[in-house]
């Protein structure tokens, strides 16, 4: 059986020429080298009858062989405070904080700790699934004692719980308070108990929320037995504080008379959008988060007053830990590339070989970042295309482990086909999730990074979708030989619609469904300043996502209201933490697909693809141009996923959902199975009619349309489009079609 | 709950269909077959894996558990999609109506 062995990420995912680019590799043992080359990618899709793997070397410093090894992956969140001030001379101490454990029957797990092992000095707060609340106390001599409360924690309810130490006379008390009210609860408590000899509760080891420590790596502690849930307000004291005391510290301001009294008291609702986690006490003591625990999530105190964090920080003063959250693998880096100057702009990958192992990662040398600002032929790159690759999107499929869990098999109406590379993100799970999967706890995935193995984002990977399927678009370009650059959604982030300027026409690939506010306008302004786009998929532009300039690779995205989506976030949690905005929906944002491109997401289905029917718009004179050269009535009738250019995932044109009244539907295609299914947004009340069969909305549609200042738009409607553009050597009427409208997309003549 | 739509084991015919196309698409009274076939648990629900690239398939059972491979019935290899989706009819056909799927 074949098994999967060596995988990578870069550090990078475009870079211009001149620029620096590493790449961290980890290999299975038994795998001790591996060979390393730099490749230009023309084709991807090896399935029998398809174009084949195909790649060009690129002359690099970088091709050698380079010693395999294990690179360690530290994954799950929690937050450090490293020691201080705040913390010097403990000897009697309080512990608090509001918790909303999801996995408290799973196994121990840790509230807070700061707490040195092997000297037998710290503390820490633990929830058990047999007792409920423990406390730890070091007693000074490499031994820790334990109290439990001896209740069990119910799941996703919120509690007040504490715990205290006096070193006066030793006594110990550990409370945990249901903070809802319900009839036979037997989970709240409290329990006393009479410390055996003096505790040594202060140490010089770092506090830890959600997580314990007894090792440091990457120059951080390394967070074990992490608590899944939520924490609000942890609050430190160097007091045995009474329950009066303490019930003063779970929201707003440290009161003036406990100020000498608390260590640390922090704030989970400020600085949403960053890393930090702020101590409002007066001794500062702040600290960071690790891997991208959920923040702007529901408080214990949230009461639906308002939906946004921005409007009421204090009622989302709480983090979501997870055990199985992943921000960066900081693997040691195997080799670096400086990118050569004359380096073509393209689709390039670090392909990795060691006997029948073989691995790429896939990164973009885009056009140079300044051009000399002169307005001259300088300002105009070589190619007057630009192929937009949807980094994106690319971030939120990574490392989906749906085909592996459950088979998808009603979503493909197959049997389920598990690859080695399946097999191997399985036994994986430290390379964290896609944006499709729950967390551990059943929280759904709404942070990812590309700073880790994306196992699927593979030109050769045998599920054809995104990169796998977008070769197509890159075999075809490269069989046109039409000289074409290469960007990326996150290039287009950060640069705006100047970088769309540069070129007459620009070219999606066939899924690009997440879109960042600036990535929209750029696109947007792109269309109505006289640029020709051209869609080249389906369900495009269709959730809002967001980026944090402080956290390069990072990307956020709620899935709201609704939506064809696989979680929910929770009501409340619409609004994501790194900006601030609405997320979910670009629709509910009142910026439609279809306003933008013609047609916006109708229809999903994943058995098999159909074909389109030319409609009496295409013999406008308008649309003259995009059947140059052909009689044919049906169009892809074939292609190399599903047998059809209409599949997978369909838009439709819509008047009311703002396609521009003067858009042309040129062919719309029919007969889809009734494993096609309308999107739940689109319906109201659920009817028999929703599949493909009996549901006359569940199409495709091709959409031209002319834009502001002889610009135009071009829109397949289709994630299977591009799929048959390989048909018959490229000798078929999609490939035709799509030639006929670039050739007059890169003609500078503008459309009236 | 797995889904309550009977299969009635008299119904040889839509088994013939099946056999004689597989993938389909199907009938829509096959199809309601189909898809109380493939709606099961995760955990034991029969997938393929990939033992030769578009050449050879195992068939396995999927743990249903992140982390927690698959386990592969060495005893069945197929080399087309097409046996594996017959042979897995059947299986599913005897389980879930209590009789094998006999067919002359």
């Amino acid at each position: 059986m074949l098994e999967k062995k060596i995988a990578g990420y870069s550090d990078e995912i475009s870079v211009a020429p001149g620029e620096r680019i590493r790449f961290m590799v980890s290999c299975e043992p038994g795998v001790d080298r591996y060979q390393a080359d730099i490749v230009r990618l023309i084709s991807g899709d090896h399935q029998p009858g398809g174009p084949g793997y195909r790649d060009e070397l690129l002359p690099t410093s970088v091709s050698g062989e380079y010693p395999g090894r294990v690179q360690e992956t530290y994954y799950g969140s929690y937050a450090v405070v490293p020691h201080g001030p705040a913390f010097d001379g403990l000897s009697s101490l309080s512990l608090q904080a509001s918790i909303f454990p999801t996995l408290p029957g799973l196994r121990r797990a840790c509230i807070i700790s700061k707490m040195d092992i092997d000297a037998g000095r710290g503390f820490a707060l633990w929830t058990d699934p047999a007792h409920g609340l423990v406390l730890q106390l070091g007693d000074g001599d490499g031994g820790i004692r334990e109290f439990a409360l001896g209740r069990p924690l119910v799941a996703r309810e919120w509690y007040l719980v504490n715990a205290t130490y006096d070193a006066a006379n030793g006594e110990v008390h550990l409370r945990q308070r249901l903070l809802d009210s319900y009839a036979r609860d037997t989970s709240s408590g409290e329990s006393s108990h009479s410390s055996d000899g003096t505790a040594a509760v202060g140490c010089g080891a770092p506090l830890l929320i959600a997580a314990a420590s007894r090792e440091e790596a990457r120059g951080k502690p390394v967070g074990e037995m992490i608590f899944n849930g939520r924490i609000e307000r942890p609050v430190v004291a160097s007091r045995a504080l009474e329950p009066g005391e303490l019930e003063t510290l779970r929201y707003g301001p440290v009161p003036p008379s406990l100020r000498s009294d608390i260590c640390a008291a922090w704030d989970f609702g400020q600085a949403f959008e960053t890393d930090d986690i702020i101590d409002i006490s007066p001794n500062r003591a702040n600290g960071r988060l690790i891997n991208l625990p959920i923040r702007a999530v529901r408080g214990s105190n949230w009461s639906g007053s308002e939906l946004s964090f921005t409007h009421a920080p204090d009622q989302y003063a709480a983090i979501h830990f997870l055990d199985d959250s992943l921000y960066d693998c900081e693997w040691d880096a195997d080799f670096e590339l400086e990118v050569p100057a004359d380096t073509p702009s393209g689709l390039y990958a670090a392909r990795l070989r060691s006997g029948d192992q073989e691995d790429h990662i896939t990164f973009v040398v885009r056009p140079p970042r300044e051009l000399n600002g002169r307005g001259d032929a300088g300002d105009r790159p070589g190619a007057s295309l630009a192929l937009l690759i949807p980094t994106a999107s690319y971030m939120a499929y990574g490392n989906a482990r749906g085909g592996m869990e459950t088979g998808n098999e009603l979503l493909s109406n197959h049997l389920a086909v598990i690859s080695p590379e399946m097999r191997y993100l399985n036994d994986h799970p430290e390379y964290g999730n896609s944006m499709y999967d729950d967390h551990n706890d059943g929280t759904g995935v709404c942070y990812s990074s590309r700073l880790r193995p994306l196992i699927n984002i593979r030109p050769t990977h045998p599920w054809l979708w995104q990169l796998s399927a977008d070769m197509h678009i890159v075999e075809w370009l490269e069989a046109q030989e039409i000289a074409f650059d290469v960007i990326t959604d996150e290039d287009m982030h950060q640069d705006g619609v100047s970088l769309l300027e540069r070129y007459s026409c620009v070219m999606t690939c066939s899924h690009p469904e997440y879109y960042s506010t600036p990535m929209w306008d750029a696109v947007h302004a792109f269309t109505q300043r006289g640029g020709r786009l051209m869609y080249m998929g389906g369900n495009g532009f269709y959730w809002r996502v967001a980026y944090r300039d402080d956290k390069p690779g990072a990307m956020e995205m709620r899935r709201t209201e609704d939506g064809s989506r696989s979680w929910a976030s929770e009501p409340g949690e619409y609004y994501m933490a790194f900006t601030g905005e609405y997320g979910g929906l670009w629709w509910r944002a009142g910026r439609t697909p279809q306003s933008l491109v013609g047609n916006g997401f109708i229809a999903q289905g994943f058995d098999h693809s159909s074909y389109f029917r030319r409609t009496a718009d295409s013999h406008d004179p308008r649309a003259a141009f995009i059947f140059a050269d052909i009689d044919d009535e049906i169009i892809g009738d074939f292609g190399l996923i599903g047998n059809g250019a209409a599949g997978l995932e369909l838009d439709s044109a819509s008047r009311a959902y703002g396609t521009p009244p003067h858009a042309l539907v040129v062919a719309t295609s029919e007969q889809h199975t009734d494993a096609y299914i309308r999107v739940n947004e689109d319906i109201g009340h659920m009817l028999l009619s929703i599949g493909g069969q009996d549901d006359p909305q569940v199409h495709a549609d091709v959409v031209f349309f002319e834009t502001p200042r002889g610009g135009a738009v071009f829109s397949t409607g289709s994630i299977g489009w591009s799929s048959a553009l390989f048909h018959n050597d490229h000798d078929n009427n999609v490939s035709r079609l799509t030639r006929n409208v670039l050739d007059r997309f890169l003609d500078p003549t503008p459309f009236d | 709950m797995p889904s309550q739509y009977p299969i009635d084991p008299s119904r040889t015919d839509l088994a013939r269909e099946f056999m004689a196309n597989p993938m389909g698409p199907h009938s829509a009274a096959l199809q309601r077959i189909v898809t109380r076939m493939r709606d099961t648990e995760a955990a034991g629900r029969y997938v393929l894996v990939t033992r030769v690239p578009y050449q050879e398939w195992g068939l396995a059972q999927l743990s249903g558990q992140r982390g927690v491979d698959l386990t592969v019935l060495e005893d069945q290899v197929f080399t087309s999609i097409e046996d594996a989706e017959r042979a897995v009819f059947r299986m599913r056909w005897e389980l879930i109506t209590g009789s094998p799927l006999v067919l002359d």
